[in-house]
């Protein structure tokens, strides 16, 4: 059966929901070889078996790993190249876009970047223009190179053997031209991630910078926290939690937009919501035309009630 | 310091766009086009480099007719000069295609001098990929420092550094020019074109290239030389309007109704 190559989204070896998925996807097209760079694999093992992994490439060079996207692209290619897997898939952050982009002109492939679905003959579905429209893709050279969004499939187990197999790749000088100097984890929040969480609720300029309310409700639902752009240029939240255009785009199952009036950038990032709300004092706002719910009031004390009537209906 | 800044011209994303029927590529045509929002950033931050030193900005875009209005708006905005990559065989190109002739066109433009920075934004505006400038870096053998928020360039040490802003962590990259650079809208404020500067660009010179003048064989780009190819495009049904509530004092008792209904509690 052929391989299908996988390229594992890891915290410091810890493997993302979103690499569970991309094995899950894989299992449909072929045998998953997970491949990871920058970690060993014991934190990532047991969750790469469980998803699916026959085979996980290890790659523990420091100049992958000290080195911005060029070597982790040759990395892959030299892959490809032994392998012939059937396709490689990637998840549709911008580092591995970047990484599946040089990978598709060194081993002269098609490449689909944001897929939300990818069929058995891998053929992929993709939602362009802010969600207007749906696009149903193929790549026609190569080994097709995919990029996948999160929380496009719920991961299936299907345990397999995950044999580790080391890799020590060739690099080229070109590779090593751009050094990674200093890195800075973020902080966690204690909250789910955002581009990974079933419920999303966004604060806008109506807060005026207070987001505690928004952080309360969410907190009641279990949800990530996202900003608008005009929240994050105020410095009210920082850019990672931007849901936009020129931010994350997400989704989850239920979106609530609180003081947001709904731009187009900022639609273009949650449109695809399942279930979206919003909550604005403006009835005018552009957001209430995508609402499967929405309320015309004032955040601060909308809010406020339901956290405490959620919290109550828990007991 | 000489510095290429790539920009594209793309159809205005405030308005309805969509694709022509035929052969299912983006309507360039039925809508207006304008410069992708997110390259104002990179011409301003081209700017602001060579404002603190010296050198010179030339804008570079590939595309139709209607792309010379890109140039001009980089122009306004106080670039030198401009090169617009202009050939039918072009259209319905896909990434690699344009990175392919853009990459050519920085090489025929290092020619006249070397090229000490390839610029671009982060994204454009239309196809959302944010592959080319990786691409570029691929093809001209470029160090790669993109996503930028924040720049500094050393001139005299020949090396710039960037703070990249990820989804788990922020990376300092550095790397010696030449090397390719993208950033992200949140690296600078674009400036808006003055009176004198909208008048200053009618003088400046453009160049329009054809695939000829790069000396790219037309099979390679266009429509059909594509490594992908799209079967299908639906549009979405729009999403109809649900329940809309004024608060009357109950208006959180009525939203956490609906959650509860809709099993999110």
């Amino acid at each position: 059966m052929a391989e299908v190559l996988v390229l594992v989204d890891h915290v410091d070896g810890a493997v993302r929901k979103t690499t569970t998925e991309l094995l899950t996807l894989a299992r449909r097209v072929g045998e998953p070889s997970a491949v990871l760079v920058g970690a060993d694999a014991s934190a990532a093992h047991d969750t790469l078996a469980r998803f699916g992994a026959a085979k996980v490439y290890v790659v523990s060079s420091a100049d992958v790993v000290d080195h911005l996207v060029a070597p982790t692209a040759e990395v892959l290619a030299q892959l490809v190249e032994r392998t012939s897997p059937a396709a490689v898939l990637l998840p549709s952050n911008g580092e591995s876009k970047e990484i599946a982009a040089r990978l598709a002109i060194k081993t002269g492939s098609g490449l689909i970047t944001d897929a939300v679905e990818v069929a058995d003959d891998l053929t992929t579905t993709q939602s362009v223009f802010a969600g207007a429209y749906t696009v149903r893709a193929r790549v026609t050279a190569g080994t097709p190179i995919i990029t996948v969004k999160p929380n496009s499939v719920t991961p299936v187990e299907a345990p397999a053997a995950a044999e580790v197999v080391p890799f020590e790749p060739v690099l080229s000088q070109a590779a090593l031209g751009a050094r990674v100097t200093e890195r800075r984890p973020r902080a966690k929040t204690g909250r789910p991630e955002l581009t990974e969480a079933a419920i999303v609720v966004s604060g806008g300029r109506g807060t005026g910078g207070d987001f505690a309310a928004v952080e309360a409700f969410a907190d009641a639902l279990g949800a990530a926290v996202g900003a608008s752009r005009a929240a994050v240029d105020a410095g009210w939240y920082p850019h990672a939690n931007q849901v936009g255009q020129t931010g994350k785009t997400v989704s989850p199952q239920l979106y609530v937009a609180s003081g947001i009036s709904g731009a187009i950038q900022h639609r273009a990032g949650m449109q695809t919501s399942k279930t979206i709300v919003a909550v604005n004092k403006d009835e005018e706002a552009p957001i209430f035309e995508l609402v499967d719910f929405g309320v015309v009031g004032d955040l601060f004390t909308v809010l406020p009630q339901a956290t405490e009537a959620i919290e109550k209906s828990r007991g | 310091m000489n510095i290429v800044v790539c920009v594209k011209y793309v159809p205005d994303a405030q308005a309805e766009r969509g694709f022509e029927e035929s052969d299912l590529t983006t309507d360039r045509v039925g809508v207006d086009g304008r410069l992708s929002e997110l390259d104002e950033y990179p011409v301003e931050e081209a700017l602001k480099i060579v404002e603190a030193g010296e050198g010179q900005v030339t804008v570079l875009t590939m595309g139709p007719q209607g792309a010379a209005d890109a140039v001009k708006k980089a122009l306004q905005m106080g670039a030198h000069a401009g090169v617009h990559v202009c050939d039918e065989a072009i259209a319905g190109s896909d990434a690699v295609a344009t990175s392919l002739v853009l990459a050519r066109a920085i090489q025929k433009l290092g020619e006249a001098g070397p090229v000490d920075l390839v610029l671009t934004g982060m994204a454009s505006t239309d196809g959302v990929m944010s592959v080319v400038p990786a691409m570029l870096a691929e093809r001209l053998g470029l160090p790669q420092v993109t996503y930028a928020s924040e720049l500094t360039v050393d001139a005299a040490a020949r090396s710039v550094q960037a703070r990249r802003d990820g989804d788990a962590e922020t990376l300092l990259v550095t790397a010696q020019l030449p090397a390719l650079v993208s950033v992200t809208d949140q690296i600078n404020e674009p400036r808006y074109p003055s009176f004198k500067g909208i008048m200053a660009a009618k003088k400046k010179p453009v160049s329009t290239w054809t695939l000829a003048d790069l000396g790219v064989d037309p099979a390679q780009v266009g429509l059909a030389a594509s490594w992908t190819t799209v079967e299908q495009v639906s549009a979405r049904p729009p999403r109809e309007q649900g329940q809309v509530v004024k608060d009357e004092g109950d208006g959180g008792l009525k939203l956490a109704e609906f959650l509860t209904a809709g099993k999110f509690v």
